[in-house]
């Protein structure tokens, strides 16, 4: 299998007035043709700066100072303006996390639709038809009618379905979930899972899926990658990652899973700490001020352990899988 | 019909303010069109024997100073404010649209060249301004047409700008973006709707704005020349015979006080009905 989307120790320094903010440190994900990979972590760990890095559409004060983002086959920290702009939507393409905001809020849903087949032959009608097949794919019922409609007279869950249905009606080969389910209930983050699991076999694109939420990136994902402060910890299989964490990051996230309780607490566990100040990371691994593993030997940079296949972990302390 | 009823005029029909409004605004257009048929006299015509006479039936307003028609007079005069008014807001209101546009969504450093040249332009008072470009230019409305744009184009560009940068950020551009949409098609197919709400509420109450600088201008004698009815004409006229005459003074702002009404009103109307958050009803 080839790979859709490969990212090669990909670094993202933001220049602030405290010096350079290590906003992704030698960050390498891979998502083959056709494949579900997640992202996870809590927030502050780079999922938004890599998200901007994949489409080329960092902040001014960003600067890329190492790495490799390659969509089919093409590196895009090369690519031109002209061709960037080319790249969006037909290569690589995003459903934002709130739906509330990531519609245009004056225009009808029909006419942000076919303002973005702008690259499409084909009347106003052809056009107006292929997005009404599309809501009506989406499961929005009276995709006709909700063609006149406006983003403010749909509920989060249909304007989450209007938001993904603008996406695949470009049919990218790369979709970009950024946690396009947080901002919903339990019920419909099932049914917006499915719909995109659906809609993945039918487009045939690979989805790098982009979530705190373990449980959603267990349902959807083949593969998943963790992150801490901008740095991958672990990556691997996502029943081999979740059933034998190796890094203690990856452990104390599954720990503190609320949906994992079995019996009443008056306080959620957390992981004690807070995110270390990118500007000066500590030296070694990253985790180390927080981790209650953490020996004299992790204030060297951690090597990635290899556990089982395509599993590894950056930990000293990681075990081999004897499983 | 009940396609026309989702039109902006059909919804705007709807809204009884937006009716009364716009009653009042064709009421000046037809009878500035329609001044020279309308008019009981002729308005330039002086009958020294009727100087000052009361409202009657051969005078409707009354006369002034000069034994002049003061109704028929008000008539010309609309078409003189309602010129000026139009073509100064629209100039204005285009580059300030453009320019805001541009200093939203543009690069930093040309926002902050568009904001100096702005502030610097509003730190100018109107009238002040008025008086020194009358002392360098021809009188007429060519003048009264470019102070007003001079001295408000900014008022639209700041406004833009700042509803541009609110929506720069907004996560809607950023999906835009991530679509591959260009600039051009950023600003003109999403920011512009955006911002064309609060651009013609802003519009439009600026219409009575500008025909009251232009009276005022008038009042003040670098307006439109001497004898050219004009509101402004009329009501210093008014104000020089106030203790004896008064009628000359209400008259002249009578028509000022409608335009300023019916713009207004239009203004709020258009703003509740091109924001598609504020319809009342679908």
């Amino acid at each position: 299998m080839s790979e859709a989307l490969k990212v090669e120790d990909l670094s993202v320094h933001y220049d602030t007035r405290e010096g350079a903010l290590q906003a992704l440190r030698d960050v390498s994900i891979t998502v083959p043709e056709g494949g579900i990979v997640g992202v996870v972590g809590e927030s502050g760990c780079g999922k938004s700066t890599l998200i901007n890095a994949l489409l080329q559409l960092l902040p001014e004060n960003a600067t890329i100072p190492a790495g490799r983002i390659t969509l089919q086959g093409e590196d895009v920290t090369r690519a031109g303006t002209r061709r960037l702009r080319q790249m969006r939507g037909q290569e690589i393409s995003v459903v934002f996390q709130d739906p509330m905001t990531s519609l245009n809020p004056v225009l009808s849903i029909g006419r942000q639709m076919r303002d973005i087949q702008y690259r499409q032959q084909g009347s106003r009608a052809a056009k107006d038809s292929r997005s009404a097949a599309m809501l009506g794919r989406v499961g929005i019922p009276d995709p006709v009618g909700k063609l006149a409609a406006y983003p403010h007279e749909l509920s989060g869950g249909m304007r989450q379905r209007v938001a993904i249905a603008m996406a695949a009606l470009m049919r990218p080969r790369v979709l970009i979930a950024d946690e396009p389910t947080t901002a919903l209930d339990a019920t419909l983050e099932v049914q917006i899972i499915e719909l995109l699991k659906e809609l993945q076999q039918e487009i045939g694109c690979a989805i790098l899926f982009i979530s705190h939420h373990l449980g959603v990136i267990a349902e959807l994902c083949d593969r998943v990658v963790v992150m801490y402060a901008g740095v991958a910890v672990e990556e691997g299989p996502v029943a081999d990652v979740f059933l034998r964490p190796g890094h203690p990051y990856t452990i104390k996230l599954i720990e503190c899973d609320p949906g994992k309780l079995k019996e009443k607490v008056t306080d959620l566990p957390s992981i004690p700490g807070s995110l270390p100040d990118l500007t000066d990371p500590p030296a070694g691994c990253i985790f180390r001020p927080r981790c209650d593993r953490a020996t004299e030997i992790c204030a060297t940079p951690p090597p990635r352990k290899g556990l089982n296949g395509a599993h590894w972990a950056a930990c000293h302390h990681a075990k081999v899988d004897k499983a | 019909m009940s396609a026309f009823r989702h039109t902006l005029m059909g919804r705007l029909l709807a809204d009884p303010l937006a009716v009364f409004a716009m009653a009042i605004i064709a009421l000046l257009v037809v009878s500035a069109l329609l001044a020279d048929v309308i008019a009981p006299h002729d308005p330039s015509a002086m009958n020294l024997a009727d100087r000052f006479a009361s409202p009657s039936a051969t005078y409707w307003m009354g006369t002034d100073n000069l034994g002049r028609d003061t109704f028929s007079r008000l008539l010309q005069g609309g078409r003189i404010a309602l010129y000026v008014a139009l073509t100064a807001v629209s100039i204005a209101g285009l580059i300030g649209l453009i320019l805001g546009m541009l200093a939203g969504f543009g690069p930093r450093w040309l926002d902050n060249a568009l904001l100096f040249f702005f502030d610097t332009l509003r730190a100018y008072p109107t009238i002040i301004l008025a008086l020194a470009l009358a002392a360098l230019m021809p009188r007429g409305l060519g003048t009264v047409i470019i102070v007003v744009v001079i001295t408000s184009f900014a008022e639209y560009g700041r406004v833009v700008r700042t509803q541009t940068l609110s929506l720069k950020n907004a996560e809607f551009i950023l999906a835009e973006r991530a679509m591959g949409a260009s600039f051009a098609r950023i600003v003109f197919h999403h920011i512009l709707p955006n911002v064309l709400g609060p651009f013609f509420i802003l519009a439009a109450m600026n219409l009575p704005v500008v025909i009251t600088i232009e009276a005022g201008m008038s009042f003040l004698g670098i307006g439109v020349p001497p004898g050219t009815p004009s509101w402004g004409a009329t009501l210093k006229d008014g104000f020089d015979y106030i203790r004896t005459t008064p009628w000359i003074l209400l008259s002249g702002g009578l028509p000022l006080i409608l335009a300023t009404l019916g713009f207004t009103f239009l203004g709020e109307a258009l703003r509740d009905q091109l924001d598609p958050r504020l319809r009342k009803t679908r």
